[in-house]
């Protein structure tokens, strides 16, 4: 698609769609958002990037492809649950390495542990899954159009 | 000299070998190990392992002779680009061949059964670029794994009648389960299991196709160990199932038939290799038929002669790779007078055919004695099991000429390449086996007390200790085997023109298994054809038609079986949510009513936005946040697509049937809403939840701690959904994209 006012304001709200993503996958635990809503926001950014510049651009900068990217959310979800598993509890039990309950006082430390990284993993499938199929999607539409991309 | 790490698996093999050779002397006194460790607890599963005599003969056999294929493979494929592939798949059939006849969990049993299953089918298909050998790995593969499928239902139904899946368990209270009702299914669903997979009549016929396979594949899986994992698993169970009327008799009328006939099919063979694959099934027959006998003679033939046949056919295969590889031909009729040139293949081939034949002073004429004496004693008719014995013997004896003799001997011919003995690092394995089948024949000592009593003590629990003799004096047995010998050679100087006829087409009568399973399968092709395209006719609207109508008569059904009386809402609702209702409703008119694609899909935009407002109205702030993000995407991807789809035509046309699906589904949801909502609120989860959210998830948002921590298993399942949908549509996006190139590329 050719159009200045979309590529312009593209380059602007990619990177404030990118940076809300993940602002939304980090705060999910305590307030609206977390790993699906966040991957959501992210091909949003994604598909609008593609939809102004071209999918072969969207692609490059993704630099990994999106279905691997997918795998790899798969794979980070996996092994977020196998961590739970590895502590000693079942799997997809949560582990928190730096945080700590402290009964009137409230948590203590840094959140960071097993279900963020399942989190992640959730974001990044839902990123990798959705941009591979509109990409396909765009591919598809435009190869039958002769030529242009 | 082969590349020395494509030995290793011979070595490891033969260090297996020599680890469980070390545990002879324990279980020749009687002992058995156990090892166990659980696997699935709640429903009684364990892995667990037994090594008792059955099993030690069979993990000495699957090692022993595992390490001589090991090395022969190695040198056999010197140099072929799939040597490492074949070397990989033969380790994994070993270990599951292994694991098969060391299992003492019904349930571990049956996994590594399907183990060599899976594993036979990629060795039979090895040569993947030939037609032939993906037909006949499917073929083995459909009949071996259907089989499996019984097996699975008999076990299952045999660990729930016992209240155990242990078969050392099953196999000390065999009364209990003989005295069941669910008796004979059980049986009839074992047997199918050990029928396939030994290529019983009528499933005798994969076996012979399975030669597809390469020589040493054939020799070691199709010979030596898998094809026995039926006879393994009826002699496994033999004190829990064995012992009736329908035992008896099923596995002898099987058993007899199949050896018999198929000892046939093999002199009708020109192949040396088919030929050897027809005896082996002959000899799988006589294992089935005197696992029915029902005696300590029975058992000790089966014993003694799962030892003979492990050694003179592996030899013999391995010897048929020698001549094709020292000749190139493995044809009968383009073989002759080779002794000269490879004299070394011909001393094994007729060390390794003189035990088939059963001559003394080899294992294999002990085995035939015992055969006789076990056939005159059966629990079922001796007469005729003797007549069976008589015949297949009679004919293995013109197949062992046929295969060790006539190459040879006689007219010298022309074959594909001057025959030569290969090098000693292949002829030495089948040498050694060829050899042990002379030795342990000399000296029968060195294996009745160690290997054969454990073997029969198994079958029979607490059966008197066994000593085998070469030499039994004149009697009914030996007067048995000199008449075998006699009809033999005739069988071998009447070979031409027995063969001639047996090629004849009207010889079987129009009866063919194997011609019976590819009309089934040509028939069960056309039948999912036939379901694809009536189920699948790939018209978006049929599919939501099809799954909307289903949806609402579940609701229906539910709905005016459950006879629910409800009250109307007492109280009217807000002004706003009436509003954004009021919204939703007109915006979906027009999505009903326009026939441009633009304002309908803005309308439709409307719908989703109203609804996730009403969501954030009754404070469900992260569904009305994912709603909202839906829709953009639903937006841009349909943006993407609105310019491939054709035309709207300028009428909207009015589909009643259509209207009366939607109107009917949608009121059954609101009846159902409606019906739900006016039930007093259960609040004891939302209260769990609340309560347990911060201090056990340290999470403050409920809806999200409960997707990854409380029901993070849930959201792993929903997340692995979303990639294989997207791997899904790709291919499907893509497929049509790759055509059209090709399509494109070949015009050019």
């Amino acid at each position: 698609m050719n159009s200045t006012i979309l590529k312009t304001a593209t380059r602007v709200l990619l990177p404030i769609f990118l940076i809300a993503s993940v602002l939304i996958l980090l705060r999910g635990h305590n307030q609206p958002g977390g790993g699906f809503i966040g991957g959501l926001m992210a091909v949003i950014g994604v598909a609008l990037y593609a939809i102004a510049s071209s999918v072969d651009e969207a692609r490059k900068r993704l630099i990994v492809d999106p279905l691997v990217l997918a795998g790899i959310g798969l794979a980070c979800s996996v092994l977020g649950g196998l961590w739970g598993a590895a502590n000693g509890g079942a799997f997809l039990e949560g582990v928190w390495p730096f945080y700590e309950y402290v009964p009137g006082e409230g948590a203590k430390g840094w959140p960071i542990g097993s279900v963020l990284l399942f989190d992640a993993g959730v974001y990044l499938t839902v990123l990798g899954a959705v941009c591979a199929i509109l990409f396909a999607l765009e591919e598809a539409v435009y190869t039958d159009k002769e030529g242009r991309s | 000299m082969p590349r020395p790490l494509t030995l290793l698996p011979a070595v490891l093999s033969a260090l297996a070998a020599n680890w469980f050779a070390g545990f002879i002397p324990q279980i020749a006194a009687g002992q058995a190990l156990t090892w166990s460790r659980p696997w699935i607890p709640g429903a009684g599963i364990e892995f667990a392992f037994l090594l008792d005599g059955l099993s030690l003969l069979f993990a000495l056999m699957v090692t022993g002779i595992g390490a001589i294929i090991f090395l022969y493979s190695a040198v056999y494929f010197k140099g072929h680009p799939k040597l490492t592939m074949l070397l990989i798949l033969l380790s994994l059939f070993a270990i599951s061949m292994l694991g098969l006849v060391l299992a003492d969990d019904a349930i571990t049993l049956f996994v590594f059964w399907e183990g060599t299953t899976i594993t036979s089918f990629l060795l039979v298909g090895f040569d993947h670029e030939k037609e032939k050998a993906r037909d006949n790995a499917l073929q083995a593969l459909i009949v071996t794994g259907l089989g499996g499928l019984a097996l699975l239902a008999g076990l299952i139904l045999l660990g729930a009648e016992m209240g155990t899946f242990r078969l050392s368990e099953m196999n000390a209270q065999g009364e209990l389960i003989k005295a069941s009702a669910l008796y004979l299914p059980i049986l009839i669903l074992v047997f199918l299991g050990a029928f396939t997979k030994s290529a019983q009549f009528p499933f005798h016929f994969w076996l012979p196709g399975a030669m597809a396979a390469p020589t040493p594949v054939s020799a070691y899986l199709h010979s030596a160990t898998m094809v026995k994992a039926g006879i393994y698993l009826l002699a496994r169970l033999t004190p829990a199932l064995g012992g009736t009327e329908v035992w008896f008799w099923t596995l002898t009328i099987v058993g007899a038939v199949t050896m018999v006939w198929t000892s046939i099919l093999a002199l009708k063979q020109t192949d040396l290799k088919l030929m050897l694959a027809y005896t082996t099934v002959m000899a799988l027959g006589a294992l089935t038929m005197f696992l029915g006998g029902g005696t300590r003679y029975a058992a000790m033939s089966v014993a003694v002669f799962l030892v003979v046949h492990a050694l003179y056919k592996a030899a013999l295969f391995l010897t048929v790779g020698l001549i094709d590889k020292g000749t190139g031909s493995r044809e009968v009729n383009q073989l002759g007078g080779l002794a000269r040139a490879m004299p070394v293949t011909m001393v094994i081939a007729m060390l390794a055919a003189l035990s088939m034949a059963g001559f003394p002073p080899f294992i294999g004429f002990i085995g035939k004695e015992l055969i006789y004496e076990a056939s005159l004693g059966v629990v079922t008719e001796p007469l005729f099991v003797a007549t069976a014995a008589l015949l297949a013997n009679a004919n293995m004896v013109a197949a062992a000429g046929l295969v060790a003799v006539a190459p040879f001997f006689g007219k010298q011919c022309q074959t594909p390449k001057p025959p030569a003995d290969p090098t000693p690092w292949l002829w030495i394995g089948p040498g050694l086996l060829a050899v042990l089948g002379l030795t342990f024949g000399v000296m029968p000592s060195l294996i009745d007390s160690s290997i054969v009593t454990p073997v029969v003590q198994s079958i029979i629990p607490g059966e008197e200790p066994v000593e085998l003799k070469i030499w039994h004096g004149v009697n009914l047995p030996l007067m048995l085997s000199l008449l075998t010998f006699g009809l033999g050679f005739a069988l071998f100087y009447g070979r031409g023109q027995i063969r001639s006829s047996l090629q004849s087409d009207n010889f079987t009568g129009g009866l063919d298994a194997n011609g019976t399973y590819f009309l089934w399968l040509k028939a069960f092709k056309s039948f999912a054809a036939w379901t694809a395209r009536t189920v699948q006719g790939g018209q978006m609207t049929v599919y939501l038609r099809t799954a909307f109508v289903v949806l609402g008569l579940l609701i229906w059904g539910a709905h005016l079986a459950s006879r629910d009386v409800f009250e109307a809402p007492t109280e009217f609702p807000d002004l706003i949510p009436l509003t954004i209702s009021a919204l939703i409703a007109v915006s979906a008119a027009v999505v009903l009513r326009t026939a441009s694609r633009l304002y309908g899909l803005t309308a439709l935009g409307v719908v989703g936005a109203g609804v996730a407002i009403l969501f954030v109205f009754y404070s469900a702030i992260d569904v009305a946040i994912t709603q909202l993000l839906v829709e953009m995407l639903v937006v841009l991807i349909l943006a993407v697509a609105l310019v491939k789809l054709p035309k709207m035509p300028r009428e909207v046309n009015f589909r009643a049937g259509d209207a009366v699906i939607a109107s009917a589904l949608g009121l059954g949801v609101a009846f159902v809403l409606a019906s739900v909502t006016s039930k007093p609120f259960d609040p004891r989860i939302t209260e769990f939840f609340n309560a347990a959210s911060y201090p056990e998830a340290f999470g403050r948002n409920v809806v999200n701690v409960i997707l990854v921590d409380f029901r993070a298993l849930d959201t792993l399942g929903e997340v692995a959904v979303v990639l294989i949908a997207a791997i899904s549509a790709v291919a499907a996006l893509t497929a049509g994209k790759r055509a059209l190139a090709t399509k494109r590329g070949g015009n050019k």
